[in-house]
């Protein structure tokens, strides 16, 4: 029962899925499976939600190292979490002015709005930023011209790095017999042709494996649904 | 001097980052672009349609990747609403959705202001589900969005009529930073339904990999700030307001300039970096001997 | 005092005088924002038929603007229910502020954005400050990153699907009189299949009990075995037979008029060689030696070329993103330039431009 149920479910929802793809008269069924799927990652993002606090307590209940830090993730997550459900500070819909839970969770103007503008926006994108720092540390670091390969790689990352600038526009001078040798259609053709041939077959290879694992998953030979247990 | 340059703290490189790309903000450097071929193809496809055709918007992106990513959207935001292209907006990230909403509001409405919603754009808002929700849009749009952002049934929507799924519409513009973007809409949408062309702009991050559809399943890229700097040109020359560029379509050319001097300190560092390992190699064969 | 505590201490000693210079030389001030509040007024009216149409058909009961000019029309008269207002906040610009203020007191300061700017250039100089090393102040944002995000990516799921999608099929009254007056409140003759996501996702949530979590693996196959689905078609759909199609092309490329093209046929050329040559290094059934080998190793030769290109896009991409930051803190913040021409004209130290 542990087993054979799940394995049949995935069995099943797949196989229909790949049917209903080749016979339009059963693509409603497909689309239900569908609707039900992005139910289920709405639901996934509760999961989450339930399993960092249940983390976040275990941690502090046992006073484990840094326990002041989960305790602020716990309040701006709670903190976020009221905001946003029980939609204070927001305003009805103009066209349903009597159902205040009808408005936006997300208005700019409400509490929930202002945590999204000025707290997860800046630091997110201020992480992602950060890498700016430590790509310029590993350029001096790490990129060494040690064989044919590396020669390679730092080559073309040399040409598309300057061939992206503004600077590339000296090339320009170059006259139209000569146009194919400007930095700009040099790395024009480079990311078309020379990059393009071997991202086509890299993206072969993983769709063979996607396909591959795919199967697997759909005749029971994998169930990564059952775990360790 | 060498064991100098050897034992750099990798901090100087952080500070000589920072001011690269600090300096040209603070004094912005004058450059003007070329368009690429990609960027052209991509204008091509939203010029080439009659105005007035049904286009579907969808912001796959967070704050996170805005830096990159907003110009592009205002720029295609732009282009479209002076077509006067009927806009389909979606997210499948949920910050998408908020995103999609300023960007009507400070660019849409104030070069359209006569757009009418319900009936020139309408906001479908995120839904979570991934790939999962392109694979019903494309079939179904119904089963997934019951209602717009408003609260608003979709058969209330006068531009929602005889749309039942994104099959209905003339192009795709996606903008996109990763999973779920425009891999998945290749995947799920542009490629079996090929009726619809698909353009997408994208992070410097995935751009490569993108490449592989074009042209096929992808008509127009605008791969990371060099792609919205490339559009910004384009439109602003071919629909400036009053003569003169369009403020909101400065963003993408203003980043060029910290690009610049960012990635000749990179070529720069790139190059130290090597010249100290071949001194170090020789250092060692001498010692050697 | 240790070198750490030093360095801390002259950074904030700078930034402390850096931001009183900024006051004295900008007498606007700097990190200010500004909204404008708008009264709604909403009364409802009943929209009749339009005057010379069927008497009998049927009337629309609906909300519209108090004052606006779809009261004016004939067939339109207001309901007994009372006006409902509120007042509807937007940010404008300092720029646009100061304009208006002077006779209009709907444009005014914001102390909640204003404040909030403030904490936005917080937490960016607070994850940037790792840069140095790992401190507390960062830890302090990364801590509330992780809760923030947790949370707002729940609640995004919540009322946008999950509100719509599932608990509205199961009771269709309760969420009509709540959260989404614009549905009809009746049930669709098919509303006991929803049914089964509700009990899949019951389960799913069983997985944070330490004993329910078997059960989480039901609903766990039907996620795994849907992705599967959908993936097996689309990769080899859009991934494998498209990009097969796609790579056939011509060695003797022509343009419009037919005439040989050199320039796309050597290109095409490559592309293939390096589809190939890659494929053959990816394929493991053979051994990679002789010509299979040498043709393996150009194939190393294309990936190399195509990682070289990918990492210069992506640092373009990541400098991008630290622009955007670093506008933020001068442009939004500091007000040392404005790109936007949102606020103060330009200050002392950056006025030449």
């Amino acid at each position: 029962m542990k087993r054979a149920v799940p394995t049949l479910i995935a069995a099943t929802v797949g196989f229909v899925l790949v049917i209903a793809f080749f016979i339009p008269a059963t693509q409603s069924w497909g689309e239900t499976a569908v609707v039900w799927f992005n139910i289920l990652a709405g639901v996934a993002f509760i999961l989450g939600g339930g399993n960092l606090v249940k983390v976040q307590l275990e941690t502090i209940s046992a006073r484990r190292k840094g326990y002041g830090y989960a305790i602020v993730t716990l309040a701006a997550f709670f903190a976020m979490l009221a905001f946003g459900l029980l939609k204070i500070g927001v305003h009805p819909q103009a066209q349903y002015p009597l159902h205040p839970w009808a408005g936006p969770h997300d208005a700019p103007s409400s509490p929930f709005g202002w945590m999204y503008e000025y707290i997860f926006s800046p630091i997110t994108a201020t992480m992602f930023a950060s890498l700016a720092f430590y790509v310029a540390s590993a350029a001096f670091r790490a990129f060494r011209a040690k064989n044919v390969e590396a020669i390679l790689l730092l080559g073309t990352a040399f040409l598309v790095l300057v061939g992206n600038t503004a600077i590339a526009r000296i090339t320009d001078a170059l006259p139209e017999s000569l146009a194919f040798l400007r930095l700009d259609s040099i790395v024009a053709n480079l990311m078309t042709y020379l990059s393009t041939g071997a991202w086509r077959a890299i993206t072969i290879g993983i769709a063979i494996g996607v396909a591959a694992t795919s199967l697997r998953v759909l005749l029971g030979i994998d169930r990564p649904y059952l775990g360790r247990t | 001097m060498l064991k100098f340059l050897e034992q750099l703290d990798r901090r100087v490189a952080f500070l000589l980052m920072g001011l690269a790309v600090a300096i040209p903000i603070l004094f912005p450097l004058p450059l003007s672009y070329k368009p690429s071929p990609l960027a052209q193809s991509a204008f091509d496809a939203i010029d080439r349609l009659p105005d007035g055709s049904k286009v579907v918007f969808s912001f796959d992106y967070d704050p996170a990747s805005s830096g990159e990513l907003q110009p592009m959207s205002n720029a295609l935001v732009y282009h479209c609403a002076r077509k006067r292209h009927k806009l389909y907006f979606m997210a499948l990230w949920a910050p998408g959705k908020t995103i999609c909403t300023e960007t009507i509001a400070t660019v849409l409405l104030k070069y359209r202001p006569d757009a009418a919603y319900g009936e020139d754009y309408v906001e479908l808002g995120y839904q979570s589900g991934n790939e999962g929700v392109i694979k019903i849009a494309a079939t179904d749009l119904r089963q997934q969005y019951k209602t717009d952002i408003k609260g608003t049934p979709l058969e209330a929507i006068p531009m929602m009529e005889g749309v039942n799924n994104l099959q209905a519409m003339d192009l795709l513009i996606t903008i996109s930073a990763g999973y779920p973007g425009s891999k998945e809409w290749v995947q799920y949408f542009s490629t079996p339904f090929p009726r619809t062309r698909m353009i997408t702009g994208t992070t410097g991050v995935q751009s490569v990999s993108l490449y592989p559809y074009i042209p096929n399943q992808i008509a127009g890229m605008l791969g990371a700030i060099k792609g919205a700097a490339e559009y910004e040109t384009i439109v602003n020359e071919q629909y400036p307001v009053n003569g003169k560029p369009v403020p909101e379509l400065g963003e993408g050319q203003r980043r060029m300039g910290p690009q610049l001097v960012a990635h000749m300190l990179m070529v720069s560092l790139i190059l130290l970096g090597n010249a100290i390992f071949f001194m170090q190699r020789k250092a060692r064969r001498e010692g050697r001997r | 005092m240790s070198r750490s505590t030093m360095v801390w201490l002259v950074v904030f000693l700078l930034g402390a005088a850096g931001l009183a210079t900024n006051l004295v030389v900008r007498p606007k001030g700097f990190g200010l924002a500004y909204v404008h509040d708008e009264p709604v007024r909403r009364v409802e009216v009943t929209v009749g038929p339009p005057i010379g149409a069927d008497a009998n058909e049927p009337t629309e009961t609906k909300w519209v603007e108090a004052g606006g000019p779809e009261l004016d029309r004939p067939n339109v008269s207001r309901t007994t229910t009372p006006e409902v207002s509120w007042i509807e906040e937007s940010q404008v610009t300092p720029a646009k502020a100061w304009d208006e203020m002077q006779g209009d007191p709907s444009y005014r300061l914001s102390l909640k954005h204003t404040l909030g700017i403030w904490v936005a250039a917080f937490f960016t100089l607070a994850v940037l400050s790792f840069l140095w090393r790992d401190n507390p102040v960062y830890k302090f944002a990364e801590s509330v990153i992780v809760g923030v995000s947790a949370a707002y990516w729940m609640l995004n799921a919540f009322w946008a699907t999950l509100v719509p999608n599932l608990i509205q099929p199961l009771f269709p009254k309760f969420v009509q009189s709540w959260a989404m007056p614009g549905t009809t409140g009746e049930a669709s003759d098919f509303w006991f299949v929803t049914l089964v996501p509700l009990t899949f996702a019951v389960m799913l949530l069983l997985r944070l009990s330490p004993k329910g979590g078997w059960i989480a693996a039901w609903p766990l196959a039907f996620v795994i075995g849907t992705t599967a689905g959908m993936k097996l078609v689309s990769h080899v759909q859009a991934d494998f037979l498209s990009m097969l199609s796609g790579s056939v092309l011509p060695l003797y490329a022509t343009d419009a008029q037919g005439r040989f093209e050199l320039g796309t046929s050597i290109g095409n050329f490559v592309l293939i060689v390096g589809l190939l040559s890659v494929l053959t290094y990816f394929f493991f059934s053979v051994e990679h030696r002789g010509t299979i080998g040498k043709f393996a190793r150009l194939g190393v030769w294309f990936l190399m070329v195509s990682f070289g290109a990918a990492f210069a896009f992506t640092v373009m991409g990541r400098i991008t993103l630290l622009s955007e930051r670093l506008e933020f803190l001068f442009s939004d913040w500091l007000w040392l330039i404005d790109p936007k021409g949102a606020h103060t004209a330009m200050g002392l130290l950056f006025s030449i431009r």
